[in-house]
């Protein structure tokens, strides 16, 4: 049995132990501390955390207050909320101010299950690639989102990153190098360049597997930074498998990494270009195994756009 | 000349100021920057701690941002920001935003423009001293037509419930919002009831006076944030433009110049 681990709580595993020697962090809630993760650091340091209620608009402007007082709030709700309700006060308070403010956005994607459509964020990507001055991050497992509160941290100004609900199997390691803004490649190959974000990462990987036995050899890019995105990689890798690429993301097709990345393609030569995302709909409820079915997000799809990159 | 006439005279003098950039500009926003000018002045010329380090400085927010050429007057008239700024107002690269810009001016505490944000902001500032144990206050102007927005009743609930006694939010009473009187457009109706109910201290003052703008403003509130409900004129100082909806926005011309500047030099307050 591998173990599961879902990113929303490694990404608070993560905060809370750099927490530790950083007196200035700060967890800021919106009544949803179980369901983000951050009543990890509720426990772990309870003077240091804020709960405003059910106010996203207000969790924003109250976390804008205290960065501009020397402090470095981590504000969270879930993604459709905090990206959505508080949009405009992320918009001018905080990217346009160039403030210090770190937001994250748990229940991204379909996975967020059972709750239905109204709980599942497929849009939080594109919104927060608008904003100048906003830093972009979307882990793909656990060990990945417990090393991104340091990259936030370390980063002066506004970073929203993107968590799960859902569990999944770890695609890196503790050791694995983790850069702001740089590509990880996970996986060599010569034929097809996958390329995905947060657990379609761990998606991708048994993807290759499964072309790896039709002796297609795909390589794996692994883009944890949205924005700024490691275009440079990402070009030369495309090219090394022969231009034909697959863009993964458990996200709307509209504004997220699939269009990242093929603007960044644009001016390249013979790229073949195929994504597997969630084709301008909204969610609703099921299971997990179901929803990745219903919306073909699954190793399988990921497959067969595979295939019909290098065979066009 | 005592301190109130010392700020009668700072208001004069801002008031001016005021009108010279917005002329200059060819837009802006006369009637509310006149409605807070004395506001502003008793803030910044006497209640403010501004001595010292930077960081234990009271912070000032102008969540009304439009009304940003009063306080570009004063922070000129204080030296933070040199003359030459002046004609600058709404221009590229101007530290004079059209909206208040703390990027492009260091010495404006918060960006603000967008109605109803800088409440919020000033919570997040008042709780930020206090969980660090420090002593600074937080001065917020709001307009009186902003509180329609929903963002301003969640800070004012979580002002209250974090005990933010160093926060002192002022309303800019002057009755009229954009385009139509507040009490047509959308009622705030018992605003003393409404704040004191949300848990604040309120006093009501006139807002021109600067004798209630000082106590007001220093005023020590243990334990509670302080609503201070300024009644105010919009256009104050000029005839025609107080209580006027039509002067939110709009330019004097020809002989409305003249006038309005002959009124001005003889603004007397009281």
């Amino acid at each position: 049995m591998v173990d599961k681990r879902a990113t929303r709580h490694g990404f608070y595993d993560g905060l809370v132990a750099l927490a530790g020697n950083h007196e200035e962090i700060f967890a800021v809630d919106a009544d949803l501390g179980s369901a983000t993760g951050s009543h990890l650091f509720k426990k772990a340091f309870p003077e240091r955390y804020i709960d405003v209620g059910i106010a996203e608009q207000n969790l924003i402007g109250i976390s804008a207050g205290l960065a501009r007082v020397g402090l470095v709030p981590f504000c969270s709700s879930m993604a459709v909320f905090v990206t959505g309700r508080g949009f405009e006060i992320i918009r001018n308070a905080v990217a346009y101010s160039h403030i210090n403010v770190k937001i994250v956005g748990s229940h991204t994607g379909i996975t967020a299950a059972g709750d239905g459509g109204s709980h599942q964020a497929i849009a939080d990507l594109a919104v927060m690639r608008a904003l100048p001055n906003m830093v972009v991050l979307s882990p793909c497992d656990y060990h990945q989102a417990a090393k991104m509160a340091l990259l936030m941290y370390e980063h002066d100004g506004p970073v929203y990153v993107r968590t799960s609900r859902e569990p999944v199997e770890d695609v890196t390691s503790v050791q694995d190098d983790l850069q702001l803004g740089k590509a990880q490649k996970l996986r060599t190959g010569k034929d097809v360049c996958i390329i995905a974000t947060g657990m379609m990462t761990v998606l991708a990987c048994k993807a290759a597997q499964l072309l790896a036995h039709e002796d297609i050899q795909a390589s794996i890019l692994n883009i944890h930074t949205i924005k700024p995105l490691d275009t440079e990689t990402i070009r030369i890798e495309v090219l090394t498998c022969g231009g034909h690429v697959v863009v993964c993301e458990e996200a709307n097709v509209y504004g997220g990494l699939s269009e990242a990345v093929a603007t960044a393609l644009v001016e390249d030569n013979d790229i073949i270009f195929e994504r597997v995302a969630i084709e301008d709909r909204f969610g609703q409820s099921g299971s997990t195994e179901v929803l990745l079915e219903e919306y073909g997000i699954t190793p399988e799809a990921i497959v067969r756009k595979a295939r019909r990159a290098v065979r066009r | 000349m005592n301190n109130i006439e010392f700020l009668q005279e700072k208001a004069r003098k801002i008031r001016i100021e005021a009108l010279d950039m917005i002329l200059k500009a060819g837009s802006g926003h006369i009637g509310g920057s006149f409605s807070v000018t004395d506001i502003l002045v008793a803030l910044y010329y006497d209640v403010m701690y501004l001595a010292g380090d930077f960081s234990d400085h009271d912070r000032f927010i102008l969540s009304k941002g439009h009304a940003n050429p009063a306080l570009y007057a004063i922070l000129m008239d204080k030296g933070y920001v040199p003359q030459e700024a002046k004609y600058t107002l709404r221009q590229y690269g101007s530290p004079f935003q059209g909206h208040p810009d703390s990027k492009m001016c260091s010495f404006i505490d918060c960006t603000t423009g967008s109605l109803g944000h800088g409440i919020s902001i000033g919570v997040g500032m008042s709780l930020g001293f206090k969980k660090q144990g420090k002593k600074n206050r937080v001065f917020v102007v709001a307009g009186d037509g902003e509180l329609d927005e929903g963002i301003c009743w969640e800070a004012f609930m979580a002002a209250a419930n974090f005990d933010l006694d160093n926060l002192t939010v002022v309303i800019d009473r002057n009755m009229i919002q954009l385009g139509e009187r507040t009490e047509n457009l959308m009622r705030l109706g018992d605003l003393h009831d409404k704040m004191a109910s949300f848990g604040f201290v309120v006093t009501e003052i006139d807002g021109h006076d600067f004798s209630e703008l000082i106590v007001a403003l220093k005023k020590e509130t243990p334990t509670t944030p302080h609503c201070i409900i300024a009644h105010t004129v919009k256009g104050k100082g000029v005839s025609f433009m107080e209580d006027a909806i039509a002067w939110h926005g709009c330019l004097p011309k020809g002989d409305q110049i003249v006038q309005a500047y002959n009124e001005l030099q003889e603004y007397c307050h009281g």
